[in-house]
């Protein structure tokens, strides 16, 4: 048992920091791993995780401090350190015009492994373990996005390494091959080998043995996981029995307040965070319970707390005015690229003012729908409205109702912040006084004015952010596109986006959005989960649950109910095939 | 070894599962060869000129008949310039040849000239002087049978020019562009292909994943080397085979000489390859570079479209470190000459020491590490 005291890898005040940038990647970051730990590096983009693994693994040389990994010394005996790790980088390292097994070939010819039958076992059990035996012969670029990883993993493996590094290999990939991976990995553990996982979701972060918590290069938090949750128990509740048009504004009521480090709505009920040494505030709706601590919670507490409860945003935008009727509207809506069905027969109606959620696996044909409701795409068949217009003939008077957020903000990296905002008001039909006034309120609104003439692509992540929901609420849209809209940020910009969302929304402001993050899909009002195309399920987050609600998950969670339900649809495609 | 080999079979496997790579090695040579064989003709049989004719004389007439048959010329006739300054300027005509109304054979002879007016289009010299010879030469034929049928003696007065040209006696530009263009297709597969195939590594973390393995950075680098190596000598042979047997290229040397110096202009093309890729990470920014400092330099300073000795002196000097254009010249010689081993042992020397450059640079600048 003295082993398991002895670290593989020792950080010592390890820094770091690239040409160009004006803070350091790593700012004097030190933690011991252990094998036969699962030691998870957690943060938002930008926190320094891929720099921590790249110096762990000699890739890259600090400044100041050092790694060692099992007493080799990452700088100097590199060479002694790749022999005994397996790494995964992001985009998994595959060679997509190799097949399975030959990927899995070069990767066992590179560690050396001899050509004998103890490779041809070790080959046989990977594939085994990673599910893969049917598909050796597939190139790796043809396998899906959970397959893929699976392969990356099996080729990290495949030397059988003291030292396991992951580098977030849950991104871009669904909540069941997620947790699929995370078993096979849990697993190598009882061998004695150590793995690094590192990941933007801090739902996974519960699940490590160990934690580093990252932010800005700054390790913010390194230890058990539990012990970070023990700063802020006892001190997180759930409200329940609020009327379902007033979540939102009891919401914005509670984040006003003083004691109120944080707040979310999670369907019907709302959870909130007290800050330390604080009572309850006074709310004569509802009733408070408490409810088990988050990582996100502790997170949180550690930043000193959320944004408050105050958008400015939605104060000074114009209400929109009521309507008949939906504000978008599908029917039936089909997309056939060649012989494949992007999406098949999708029908549904977002009244003013709802939150509307698209979720649904990578494929499931989320983006085609979203880009058919924009007049990006046009339908196969079926028909898309959005405030009574239809899309196929007035698209360009539709388009002008509507702001839209796509992936990773796009934004233009090389122009400034005031260009950024003069170019997409102005493709929003803005001109004159008008476009003037407009851009002087949002640069008002969102503090930019220290940045307004730096480029877009070196602002930090969350003026990023802001800006790119600035150049999408300008023209004051009567609906919201936003896809993927917080992916990779930090919990404290995601509340403030969603403070600004939710503000729009009692406005009038319709929203669609569509996310990979189960907590965002609790701010929706309704959610539609796709999968393969098909709209399988629709209903409040807490219908889905209800849905899989059973006798082993008494309280399911949105992701639970998500996996339950694309099984159930898998299940009865099979009998559908065999009938 | 075991390492080495396993890269070597994986670059294999890619390239001949690569459309685009496939396109680079065997496809775009073979356009550059069929554009250089039949689209690009830098010969000028049969210039189009209008000849004009002021008034009507037998003798008008037979100078007339001289440019009429002219194998070189393609002859339209009309009485006034007018007629045809449209078409000279519109680029129908190359040019315009007045034969003035007092035009005599009688004092021709006697002058041994003639004074006839040739306007031609300075914008294109090359043929603008084409038009002016050929007028020349055209004339000057003329002059002599004129003479001979008068009786005269033409051994004292006119010299008699009998043009042979060496090394291409047809004058067919294909014969010297064939040849060029094999430079410009390894300089492709060598540079650009290299280059790109790394940066695509690079931007799919494969090389990441590979830097992490025990493979040493000598390893991927051979990795990359020998198999574009022998990509580029088989799409060389190739090219060759195609502009000797299909283009009736002659070929005056040997197979030995022609290996020799491909295989180290192949080898400064590649060391140029690997070089962009160690400070290129991205496929666009290794695809202009490659272009900017390979692909282009091979083109227009190797001596393969444009003739170096015409080019201002500072631009001549500039040519020197491009191995392209030794590689032209050596192709040029062992296509149309033969071996001249001097000229060949001094141009691979030079691309020799070119290879050496970029090997010493890329041997410094790559580290397994991603921050050197």
């Amino acid at each position: 048992m003295a082993m398991m005291f002895e670290p593989l890898v020792t950080i010592s005040n390890l820094s770091k920091s690239f040409p160009n940038m004006d803070k350091p990647a790593l700012n004097n970051v030190s933690t011991q791993i252990y094998s036969g730990e699962m030691s998870g590096l957690v943060g938002p983009d930008g926190a320094g995780k891929t720099t921590l693994i790249r110096l762990m693994t000699g890739l890259l040389h600090a400044e100041r401090g050092s790694v060692t990994v099992a007493g080799f010394d990452s700088k100097t005996q590199a060479a002694n350190i790749h022999e005994i790790i397996g790494y995964m980088p992001q985009k998994f390292g595959l060679y997509e015009d190799l097949s399975v097994i030959e990927n899995l070939r070069l990767y066992a010819d590179l560690r050396k492994l001899a050509d004998d039958q103890q490779r041809r076992d070790r080959f046989e059990k990977l594939l085994n373990f990673t599910d893969l035996t049917h598909f050796t012969g597939r190139l790796a670029g043809k396998l899906s996005g959970g397959m893929k990883q699976k392969l990356g993993l099996a080729c990290a493996l495949i030397g059988d390494p003291k030292l396991l590094i992951l580098d977030e290999p849950s991104v871009g990939v669904d909540p069941i091959s997620r947790r699929e991976l995370w078993k096979m990995v849990r697993e190598m553990l009882s061998d004695g080998m150590a793995v690094v996982w590192s990941t933007a979701y801090l739902d996974e972060a519960e699940k490590c043995d160990s934690v580093i918590l990252l932010n800005e290069g700054q390790a913010l938090y390194n230890g058990k996981p539990a012990e970070l949750l023990n700063r802020v128990e006892g001190r997180t509740f759930q409200i329940h029995g609020i009327e379902k048009h007033q979540r939102r504004s009891v919401l914005t009521h509670l984040l006003r307040h003083d004691d109120v480090i944080d707040g979310v709505i999670q369907g019907k009920q709302l959870r909130i965070v007290l800050r330390k040494n604080t009572e309850k505030p006074e709310l004569d709706l509802g009733t408070w319970h408490k409810v088990k601590p988050w990582f996100e919670d502790a997170f949180i507490d550690v930043l000193g707390g959320g944004p408050g409860g105050y958008s400015e945003l939605a104060e000074r935008i114009h209400p929109k005015p009521r309507s008949n009727g939906p504000v978008i509207e599908a029917n039936s809506l089909t997309k056939r690229f060649g012989t494949f069905t992007a999406v098949k027969d999708n029908s549904f109606a977002i009244q003013r003012g709802e939150i509307f959620g698209l979720l649904g696996p990578n494929g499931a044909g989320k983006s085609t729908t979203f880009k058919m409701l924009c007049g990006l795409l046009q339908p196969t068949e079926g028909q898309a409205f959005v405030t009574g217009l239809d899309l196929k003939t007035a698209t360009s008077q539709a388009r002008a109702r509507i702001g839209y957020m796509a992936q990773k903000f796009s934004l233009y990296g090389n122009l400034n912040v005031l260009q950024n905002l003069e170019f997409f008001s102005g493709i929003y039909g803005l001109s004159g006084f008008q476009q003037k006034k407009q851009i002087e309120m949002m640069i008002d609104i969102f503090d930019l004015d220290n940045y307004i003439k730096q480029n877009a692509v070196t602002l930090p992540l969350g003026f990023k952010q802001r800006l790119a929901l600035a150049c999408a609420v300008m023209h004051e849209p009567d609906v919201l596109f936003l896809d993927e809209p917080t992916s990779g940020v930090d919990p404290i910009t995601r509340r403030e986006f969603w403070l600004h969302i939710n503000g729009m929304v009692e406005k009038g402001v319709t929203v669609m959005v569509t996310t990979h993050f189960m907590d965002e899909a609790e701010y929706c009002d309704r959610i539609s989960l796709i999968y393969q195309g098909e709209n399988i399920a629709t209903g409040t987050p807490d219908d889905l649950k209800t849905l899989v609600h059973s006798g082993e998950k008494l309280e399911p969670t949105l992701e639970d109910a998500f996996i339950e339900l694309v099984n159930r649809s898998n299940v009865e495609r099979v009998k559908k095939a065999v009938a | 070894m075991k390492q080495l080999k396993a890269l070597i079979i994986k670059e294999f496997l890619q390239i001949m599962r690569d459309p685009s790579a496939i396109m680079i090695a065997f496809v775009l040579p073979l356009i550059l060869l069929f554009i250089f064989g039949y689209g690009v003709n830098l010969d000028s049989n049969r210039v189009r000129i209008g000849l004009v004719l002021e008034s009507q004389s037998p003798d008008i007439t037979s100078l007339s008949k001289a440019f009429t048959n002219s194998r070189f010329l393609d002859v339209s006739v009309d009485k006034d310039r007018r007629e045809f300054e449209d078409d000279l300027t519109a680029g129908r005509l190359r040019g315009i040849v007045v034969i003035p109304q007092d035009f005599k054979i009688k004092s021709a002879l006697e002058n041994q000239s003639a004074s006839i007016q040739v306007i031609a289009d300075g914008s294109e010299p090359n043929i603008a002087s084409f038009v002016q010879s050929y007028t020349q030469g055209v004339v000057a034929v003329w002059l002599q049978h004129q003479a001979e049928d008068s009786g005269r003696d033409t051994r004292s007065g006119t010299i008699q020019v009998d043009p042979r040209f060496w090394y291409n006696p047809e004058l067919k530009s294909q014969n010297f562009l064939l040849p060029g263009s094999i430079a410009i297709i390894m300089t492709l597969i060598g540079s650009l292909l290299t280059a790109l195939v790394i940066a695509r590594e690079w931007e799919r973390g494969t090389m990441e994943a590979m830097m992490a393995t025990p493979v040493t950075i000598k390893q991927i680098l051979l990795g990359k080397l020998i198999p574009y190596f022998i990509l580029g000598m088989v799409a060389m042979f190739i090219c060759v085979a195609v502009a000797i047997f299909f283009y009736d290229v002659p070929f005056r040397g040997s197979l030995l000489a022609l290996s020799a110096s491909s295989s180290v202009f192949l080898l400064a093309a590649l060391g140029q390859g690997l070089l962009i890729s160690a400070v290129a990470k991205d496929q666009f920014v290794a695809s202009q570079m490659a272009l900017m400092s390979a692909f282009l330099p091979a083109f227009m300073l190797s001596g393969f479209i444009f003739e170096i000795s015409a080019m201002p002196e500072p631009i001549q000097w500039l040519t020197y470190v491009f191995a392209a254009r030794y590689f032209v010249t050596s192709l040029q010689t062992l296509f149309l000459t033969g071996n001249i081993w001097v000229l060949i042992v001094f141009c691979m020397a030079a691309m020799a020491v070119i290879a050496l450059f970029f090997f010493l640079l890329i041997s410094r600048k790559t580290q397994k590490r991603l921050d050197a």
